[in-house]
């Protein structure tokens, strides 16, 4: 009847190169390192190949962002250095259509998510800090509060542009340059973002983009000329950078991983409540570290939200990541659908009850369909791990107190999300939960002027708003 | 009916204790929701078959004061033929007139599957007595109008008399009722005048207790008229009374919608938020006049390959 | 060859997103700094200035209501179009102010820049002047800052440029709308900046600029009851006084000023932003 036709958007938008290369001191070189194959996750076919850089480009890099940072950007004022990064936010929302379509095709994530979210949001980022630039004495770090240096920064692939902003738009605001590492399989708008910071003359060695494996990132965060290591990637990662630093001076933040709870009331605006827990877990294929990938529903209204659940994620559509109606994209790798898959049957093995939506999965590409468990126990691994894909483990309570000992029982503490059109009880659970980031009546919102960011093993610091700038300055009272 | 929505219109105080009861409809949520689904892009086969689908829904309405007996006329040949030169076009769901010229529509529209409905109960403020409402239902009924579109007291409404406003639907539904013809009733809320999504959501289900056949955003007379938040919230009403109670109840979206691109978003929040069942002119409808052009010059694009121009089309 | 004349441009009012002539009818002539005639200015009346407050409190729903993100993009898209006509603004100020070429550049330079100061600002009040309060009690207590409303501003009457941007640019960054009236011997560079304005995205009526006297206008600003805050700049000391006394019967907030015209090139702190805020308190309980 109504199917709608495909509308996919015109892959040749992306301008893709068949070879892309390192970018130090201002330059496209090719590096050291040994070239990497980029793949488009919804065909496994290879997109580009991506020279990467050696340990000693990686003392290149940093020696590039030293000098630009004694010479260049810590000493000009903030009124001209904003005025470069508003630059750099103005030119990413001009090539946003580019960079958008880029981004679907190394992630794999959905064009309506890259369009719609990623690239404005990593664009808000930039007109955000650009403005703190002249700004810092407000920033309640002291008059005049000093950059740290050289920031050495790692991100990972589930928001490749985003959190590149998140990393480079502060550190540059006040006043650092950077190294920053893109992932290993989403390498290629991070070195379109380097070709604007060409277009925006910003001068050399200012940012630096060094791709490569894990080997590049282990170099970089222990490199002895950077000041500062920012993080965002696996809770195993995070707990090895820091374990590697201890003792030293270089200044750390982490951004790891998440397994937040999502607790609906029998009270809560249920529609909403819906819409709520299917963009909690299935934005971005599940690949989001404050994913709401345990749903706690009161006992009472359990059945009601099952079922208006599945019938709504039954309307999700799983297919080409270019088609402007597809919902849930692809797997960014075949080693996480791998992961995904493993940990789907050790759900099933420990005796939850899987459902998964019906809807036709591409038979080409790394692709799953979302999937929601019942009947799931605290101790089962679908309830402790992070799974990072499309997967929801339900599980019910009777109290407040038992919500909120479920929600904390875990070693993570990144997001959680509320549900009720109940304001006081909003705001006294808010206030019990140990996570960074609370959402109530919605899920998954991210703005540069919000801070965002872990307790516990989910890491420390965090980025966007004004507790964001202090992860890269050196306050009045700081050591 | 199950026993819990039987038991909700027993008096007074149950259908308040209902409605009240009703989950909350959250503004923030809703209205993103919409505009998240208003970005699906259909193209192709997936257009063509939305906009006959669309022509075929169409309520074609004149509400003005200046109607003539020559001007109804003129837009039931409109109605049953739209685009004279292509034959293939489907006729429109109906012609929407006031009850005194029903009998005008009746007479031009025999025979041609095109429906009459009339609007009545003092449309479009409501503002009369009882009866002087159900006379002007008889007079749309007794011309042969086969769909009344009456409008709710939403003074009653806001007030919180529930009761008065259920009563003033059950008479009208028992005058269709009583008819010859079978007459579907439409029951127009005026969600313009409702202030809340939690309001709506209460008068949806009040008017499908009361046995309104259809649940209508607007009269067109008052400015917001149909949004999609709003359509949304009277889809989940008519899904979830199908849900509770098995039957199919239909939905009419009135008042601003002007472009194929604004029809075709409905679709899409019929098919995703009530389902494909609810893709017929029986369960929804777009009243509306300027509408019908548009989607008729966006059909002639479609067969020709060109855009069109509205010198082709009739009045 | 016979050399070709030039056209000549009718400076007008900017009031409610447009540019009419006053209602009065009248102008009047405005000379460069060494005397020669350049245009005749719109002189505006009472009416004008009421029709300004008309839509100057029209557009507060919508640009107070706005997202300080959005507020934040279209005040640096005034930067962004200022920029595209620096060197018209370079002739203008310098024909007006007098200014050798080199100071006028940086006049304007440093008007630009200015924007873009405050641009920065309108996404970060809150942060920073706002607050969660530890009260003694299960309530959730915060405080926001919220713009006061329409602000009446009498440019200075010597900065036609970058005085007048300085005065206006933190009025619209917090959210408030503005109408001023320009200096009245120098005003062709404050309707070229509305020119700006006007192909800014800045909504109509955010901004209402009336070229004219600032003593003739200036006690219906500061009587008017839907004017809500002052800056007096651009009176007289001894005007600025009995404005201030007016302002007291409706409970204007009026600026503190020093009595000379300032040095507009200091870089600006956030008084100017502070004035034109309002701190909300909102209480919630906290329980099951």
């Amino acid at each position: 009847m109504f199917d709608y036709a495909p509308a996919p958007e015109n892959p040749d938008i992306a301008r893709v190169k068949q070879h892309y290369q390192p970018f130090i001191n201002g330059e496209f070189t090719d590096g050291g390192g040994e070239p990497l194959k980029t793949l488009n996750p919804a065909t496994g076919e290879v997109l580009a190949e991506v020279s990467t850089v050696s340990s000693s480009d990686v003392d290149n890099a940093v020696s590039a962002a030293r000098e630009a940072f004694e010479r260049v950007w810590s000493p000009m004022p903030g009124t001209e250095r904003a005025k470069y990064v508003f630059r750099l936010a103005r030119l990413i929302q001009e090539r946003a259509r580019e960079l958008a379509v880029l981004e679907s095709l190394d992630n794999g994530k959905p064009i309506k998510e890259s369009r719609d979210t990623d690239i404005p949001t990593a664009a808000a980022h930039f007109f955000y800090h650009a403005g703190w630039a002249d700004k810092l004495g407000y920033a309640g770090l002291g008059r005049d509060p000093k950059p740290l240096g050289v920031a050495g920064q790692v991100i990972p692939w589930n928001f490749p542009l985003l959190m590149l902003a998140w990393k480079i738009a502060p550190a540059l605001a006040t006043g650092n340059t950077v190294v920053l590492k893109p992932a290993e399989t989403t390498p290629l708008t991070a070195l379109v973002f380097a070709e604007i910071c060409q277009q925006a003359e910003l001068p050399p060695g200012v940012v630096n983009i060094v791709p490569g494996g894990g080997d590049v990132g282990q170099t970089l965060v222990s490199h002895p000329g950077v000041d500062k290591v920012a993080f965002t990637g696996s809770t195993e990662v995070g707990k090895q950078i820091q374990r590697q630093l201890a003792g030293s001076r270089t200044r750390l933040t982490l951004e790891l991983g998440g397994k937040a709870a999502n607790i609906v009331f029998d009270d809560a605006a249920i529609d909403q409540a819906i819409e709520g827990i299917v963009n909690g877990i299935f934005f971005n294929q599940g690949h989001v570290c404050c994913a709401g990938s345990r749903l706690l529903v009161r006992e009472s209204v359990v059945d009601e939200v099952l079922t208006k659940l599945r019938a709504r994620v039954e309307t999700l559509r799983i297919g080409d990541p270019l088609d402007k109606n597809t919902d849930i994209g692809a797997i960014n790798s075949a080693e996480q659908l791998a992961k995904i898959r493993e940990l789907v049957a050790s759900g099933e093995g420990e005796g939850a009850s899987r459902w998964t939506s019906p809807c036709p999965v591409p038979e080409r590409g790394f692709f799953f369909a979302p999937t929601v468990f019942s009947d799931v126990e605290s101790s089962m691994r679908i309830a402790r791990e992070e799974i990072f894909g499309p997967v929801l483990s339900v599980q019910t309570f009777r109290t407040l107190d038992e919500a909120v000992t479920m929600a904390n029982t875990t070693p993570y503490g990144l997001s959680a999300g509320v549900w009720t059109e109940k304001g006081s009880r909003i705001l006294w659970l808010t206030s019990r939960l140990r996570a960074g980031v609370v959402w109530a009546n919605t899920f998954n919102r991210f703005d540069p002027a919000a801070p965002f960011g872990g307790y516990k093993e989910s890491g420390f610091g965090r980025e966007g708003g004004r507790s964001g700038l202090a992860a890269y300055l050196q306050g009045d009272d700081d050591d | 009916m199950p026993v819990v929505l039987a038991d909700a219109t027993r008096d007074e105080s149950s259908l308040r204790r209902f409605l009240r009861g009703l989950p909350g409809v959250d503004q923030v949520g809703v209205e993103q929701r919409a505009a998240g689904l208003a970005t699906r892009s259909v193209k192709q086969d997936a257009k063509r078959w939305a906009i006959d689908t669309a022509i075929g829904m169409v309520d074609l309405t004149t509400l003005e004061g200046a109607d003539t007996a020559g001007s109804v006329r003129a837009l039931c040949a409109k109605a049953v033929r739209p685009d004279p030169q292509r034959p293939d076009t489907p006729h429109v769901a109906a012609v929407c007139v006031y009850p005194d010229l029903a009998a005008t529509a009746v007479e031009a529209l025999a025979g041609t599957g095109v429906a009459v409905a009339s609007v009545a109960t003092a449309f479009p403020s409501g503002r009369s007595s009882r009866s002087v409402k159900l006379a002007d239902t008889a007079l749309a009924v007794d011309s042969g109008a086969t769909e009344v579109d009456m409008v709710i007291d939403r003074g009653a409404f806001l007030e919180g008399r529930y009761g008065d406003v259920y009563d003033e639907i059950v008479a009208v539904k028992a005058l269709c009722a009583a008819a010859q013809n079978t007459v579907h009733l439409k029951v127009i809320l005026e969600t313009g005048e409702l202030a809340t999504y939690d309001n709506v959501r209460r008068a949806s289900w009040l008017a499908l207790l009361a046995g309104g056949d259809v649940i209508k955003t607007s009269t067109g007379k008052i400015s917001p008229a149909a949004t999609l938040p709003v359509a949304h919230v009277m889809l989940q009403a008519v899904r979830d009374f199908h849900e509770a109670t098995g039957e199919p109840r239909g939905v009419k979206v009135a008042g601003g919608i002007r472009t194929t691109k604004d029809a075709i978003r409905y679709l899409v929040a019929v098919k995703e938020v009530a389902g494909e069942r609810w893709l017929t002119p029986s369960l929804f409808r777009f009243g509306a006049s300027s509408l019908l052009n548009d989607l008729l010059l966006q059909r002639r694009a479609k067969q020709d390959g060109h855009y069109s121009s509205p010198v082709y089309l009739p009045e | 060859m016979t050399e070709r004349v030039g056209v000549a441009k009718t400076y007008k009012l900017y009031v409610g997103g447009k540019f009419p002539r006053s209602e009065s009818g009248r102008s009047y002539p405005v000379t460069s700094h060494d005397g020669a005639f350049r245009a005749n200015a719109a002189q505006a009346s009472r009416k004008d200035l009421r029709d300004a407050v008309v839509a100057a409190r029209g557009a507060f729903g919508g640009w107070s209501g706005a997202t300080a993100y959005n507020r934040g993009q279209v005040l640096y898209r005034v930067a962004e179009v200022m920029e595209g006509r620096r060197q018209q603004f370079v002739a203008e100020v310098r024909d007006a102010e007098g200014l050798p070429s080199g100071d006028a550049e940086s006049v304007v330079d440093t008007a630009i820049d200015r924007w873009v100061w405050y641009a920065g600002w309108t996404d970060k009040l809150a942060a920073v002047l706002g607050a969660t309060n530890p009260v003694a009690g299960p309530y959730f207590s915060f405080t926001v800052p919220e713009p006061t409303g329409v602000v009446g501003v009498l440019a200075p009457q010597r900065s036609s440029l970058l005085g007048l941007v300085s005065l206006l640019a933190p009025v619209v960054a917090t959210g408030c709308t503005a109408v001023v009236v320009s200096s009245a011997a120098r005003p062709l560079p404050a309707i070229t900046l509305a020119e700006v304005l006007a192909t800014s995205d800045v909504p109509g009526g955010v901004v209402n600029l009336l070229t004219g006297q600032a003593a003739e206008l200036g006690p219906w600003l500061a009587s008017h009851a839907d004017v809500n805050a002052l800056d007096l700049t651009g009176a007289d000391a001894e005007q600025r006084v009995e404005l201030a006394r007016a302002a007291a019967d409706t409970v204007k907030r009026v600026l503190r000023l020093p009595e000379q015209e300032p040095d507009w090139t200091t870089p600006p702190g956030i008084a100017r932003l502070r004035a034109y805020l309002e701190d909300k308190t909102v209480w919630h309980p906290m329980g099951v």
